[in-house]
């Protein structure tokens, strides 16, 4: 008999996603329901899907899902975990979303160690309104609101979001990851099983950002899109587990 | 229909009294409002609360003609004293200007000597000396003190004496 | 059994009742006791209290935990209240229910923190983006808050709409005996299938506003507007106190209500034939119930509001197509400073009818 050796995970739908060919949302979303599958976690789940180009998440996951306001989805998450404290409940947000409109919203909700999983879409740039500039454009990097390039004395700096949030006393797993070759997808995938886990033993706030790209608005091709992240990307946001807690190992297995 | 206002400097005691007040009414099955001052001014200025007692269904907790104030200090006086109503009583502790305890109207109460050793309880010897002229008996009174104080028992006590000297103070009052 | 309470806390304590078990707020003057009250008192029922970092987050947190099927609250005061508007117009869009309680200050701006009356367009017009109403109750005591505020549970879960209780500051801080309804049993409330509750058994819910083809925004649109008629049909409440032969009718809501009974009944001792209406709901507004007074002897309307001309429109809109053509004007007190029964029953004696505030 054949053996299945590669499947949809259980969590995904049969919808095709609209994204952009070469676009790494689809990756995530993917390495999301596997995570979620590989830790037994398939009915009781509930997301939180942003505003951004991730706005129609909700077509893609099978478990129920809320759309939320721009930037206001760790409130949002917070009452649905207040008010269902036995599910699951990850938020996915991209930059802008996370990281300029809703900065207060994400500060809080670690600092409150809300129990959520937190999935960050950097790609520094906005997606879906057609590539303008977001808080973690890198510095010189061109977008159709600073076309000569980011400079810091104008536009200011990038923020650095795992490096600020794991100040806090809250959260109880921060990690940057990528996802622009296949060690570094494992390398997510890994750490959103563990950002679950946090969130299964009741260890508090867990957020994963996962360097991403959006080869349209960086006018680039999906390899060389990858190949920016690759080799300018993770200089200025280093990979790497910024806070971790622990895990109960017994109870984790 | 009884419309009270009690005015004084916040921390007087100003707030209970007419919460007081209020909870006595309900005691004896009549309507009531209490609508305290709020905001900035509570916080050491002048507070001050307007108290309705009313038989019917109380039409406008704002009080705009008191029958009855009652006054801890001058500013009070100065600017509740020109709204009195017509035939409206004063109460005004002892330590206010001359020429504002003029009137035949104004009951002065000397609240620190009838307080005693409780010099806290000066609002409940108001609230003993206001009661007849609000047409509430004793017995509510008492029971407000009590529910007021309910988690500081140990005051209870003290605190009705204040309110039977009060009380037998104005007791004559026409 | 009655019970002496602040308007903020027996909203509070109704809620309960109601089966509100979720509430998210954030300071400020005067509704305070609101979220201070539910801080403990959600935690004996085995509910949830957070305070927010800020009046959006609070509100938004009020579309997650009521979107998962809980009834839930949240509470604020004018400045607050506009903070709050993005999430409320998404929660309308989304269909969660919930409540929405605005003990209103003064305005615009930061304004102050005395009673007003000037959010009444932003509460009965839409206040958000995009067309949606919320059911708007406006309480004139506490005792009336409290049986508003637990209805508003349920009406809010029938229409899965966001009401809204406006009360003003004096609601909020005043105290009167009120009685606390029975609480509900939360295992007879109707069960809520469209919750993204969890545990979908396969069929997914999804709680969200967002229709990208026009055909179905419209349709969308369409059913939140029959809905809208139908609160229009089934949920109006006014009051009306001596007009059955008034000539002149005052119109007031929430707290200047109560202050115009009193001046009604000093104009009535002084024979002027005067009455009050008082619409309970000012979303939807009584429109048939004040034209009808207009039809029998009624030929002065006067809206008598703590803002600068806003209920008064909605008079108007009542009375626009009365055949007996009644003349409408206004007195107002804004600013935090709130009218007294003698001045309003001077004005009405004076046989004036201003067309605007200023005096």
């Amino acid at each position: 008999m054949d053996k299945i050796v590669f499947s949809k995970p259980a969590l995904l739908t049969d919808t095709p996603m609209h994204y952009c060919p070469g676009c790494t949302h689809g990756i995530v979303h993917r390495l999301i329901a596997e995570a979620l599958g590989e830790i037994g976690e398939f009915d009781n789940v509930i997301g939180i899907a942003p505003v951004g180009c991730a706005v129609f998440a909700y077509n893609y996951f099978k478990c129920d899902m809320f759309q939320a306001a721009h930037g206001r989805a760790p409130s949002v998450a917070t009452g649905v975990k207040r008010a269902r404290p036995d599910s699951t409940v990850f938020v996915y947000q991209g930059d802008g979303d996370l990281a300029s409109i809703g900065m207060a919203e994400i500060v809080h909700a670690a600092t409150r160690g809300e129990n959520m999983t937190v999935i960050f879409i950097n790609n520094g740039i906005y997606g879906m309104t057609g590539g303008q500039m977001a808080p973690t454009t890198l510095e010189g990097q061109k977008t159709t609101t600073s076309q000569f390039g980011r400079n810091p004395l104008e536009h200011g700096n990038p923020i650095k979001i795992c490096e600020m949030l794991s100040t806090l006393t809250g959260p109880a797993y921060i990690a940057r990851t990528s996802v622009h070759d296949v060690k570094n997808v494992r390398a997510t995938r890994d750490a959103l099983v563990r950002g679950f886990k946090m969130q299964k033993q009741k260890r508090g706030f867990s957020l994963i950002e996962i360097l991403s790209t959006c080869p349209t608005n960086f006018h680039m091709t999906p390899i060389a899109a990858l190949e920016y992240v690759k080799t300018t990307g993770v200089k200025a946001y280093p990979l790497g587990v910024y806070k971790d807690v622990g895990l109960n190992e017994e109870e984790a297995k | 229909m009884k419309r009270i206002i009690v005015s004084g400097f916040g921390g007087q005691g100003v707030i209970s009294l007419g919460l007081m007040l209020s909870y006595a009414a309900m005691k004896e099955n009549l309507n009531t409002s209490f609508l305290p001052s709020y905001g900035p001014e509570m916080r050491g200025g002048t507070a001050n609360c307007s108290v309705v007692i009313s038989e019917s269904e109380v039409a406008s907790p704002v009080i705009s003609r008191p029958d009855i104030l009652v006054a801890f200090n001058e500013p009070s006086l100065a600017r509740f004293l020109p709204k009195l109503a017509e035939g409206g009583r004063v109460f005004a502790a002892s330590s206010a200007k001359e020429e504002y305890l003029a009137g035949g109207n104004v009951c002065v109460v000397p609240v620190h000597e009838l307080c005693g050793n409780n010099q806290k309880g000066q609002n409940i010897v108001m609230l003993g000396a206001v009661l007849s002229q609000a047409s509430l008996s004793y017995k509510s009174a008492e029971e407000a003190v009590r529910e007021v104080f309910k988690r500081k028992p140990q005051f209870v006590e003290a605190n009705l004496s204040c309110l039977k000297a009060g009380y037998e103070f104005a007791k004559g009052l026409k | 059994m009655k019970k002496l309470m602040k308007g903020n806390e027996a909203v509070a304590e109704a809620a309960i009742a109601a089966g509100c078990r979720c509430f998210f707020g954030y300071p400020i003057t005067p509704q305070n006791e609101v979220p201070e009250y539910m801080s403990w008192r959600l935690k004996e029922v085995g509910g949830s209290f957070v305070q927010a970092e800020s009046e959006v987050s609070a509100i938004n947190m009020v579309y997650g935990a009521a979107g998962a099927g809980v009834r839930s609250m949240t509470s604020s005061s004018s400045p607050g209240i506009s903070l709050k508007q993005e999430g409320i117009s998404y929660i309308a869009g989304a269909q969660v229910p919930c409540v929405i309680v605005n003990m209103m200050r003064a305005g615009p701006g930061l304004g102050g923190i005395q009673p007003s009356q000037s959010d009444y367009f932003q509460a009965t017009k839409g206040g958000g983006h995009g067309d949606y109403h919320m059911l708007v109750y406006a309480p004139s005591s506490v005792q009336e808050a409290v049986d508003l505020t637990y209805k508003a549970f349920f009406r809010a879960d029938y229409y899965r709409t966001p009401v809204m209780i406006l009360g003003d500051g004096m609601l909020g801080q005043m105290m009167e005996p009120a009685e606390i309804p029975e609480a509900v049993d939360l295992s007879s409330l109707e069960p809520k299938p469209w919750a993204a509750s969890g545990n979908n058994g396969g069929t997914q819910r999804v709680i969200n506003s967002i229709y990208m083809s026009p055909d179905a925004l419209e349709e969308h649109n369409a059913m939140l507007t029959r809905r809208y008629e139908e609160m229009a049909k089934v949920d109006v409440m006014s009051e009306s106190y001596r007009t059955d032969d008034a000539e002149v009718v005052l119109v007031a809501y929430g707290i200047v209500a109560r202050i115009c009974k009193a001046a009604v009944d000093m104009l009535r001792e002084s024979g002027v034939k005067a009455g009050l209406f008082r619409p309970v709901t000012v979303y939807p507004f009584p429109y048939e119930e004040i034209k009808k007074l207009a039809d029998g002897k009624a030929r002065k309307f006067i809206s008598v509001e703590l803002s600068c001309g806003q209920l008064i429109e909605d008079v108007k809109l009542g009375l626009y197509d009365s055949k007996n053509r009644p003349e409408v004007g206004i007195f107002a007190r804004v600013g935090g400073n709130v009218m007294s029964p003698e001045e309003i029953a001077d004005y009405v004696k004076s046989g004036r009818l201003s067309k605007s505030w200023i005096k």
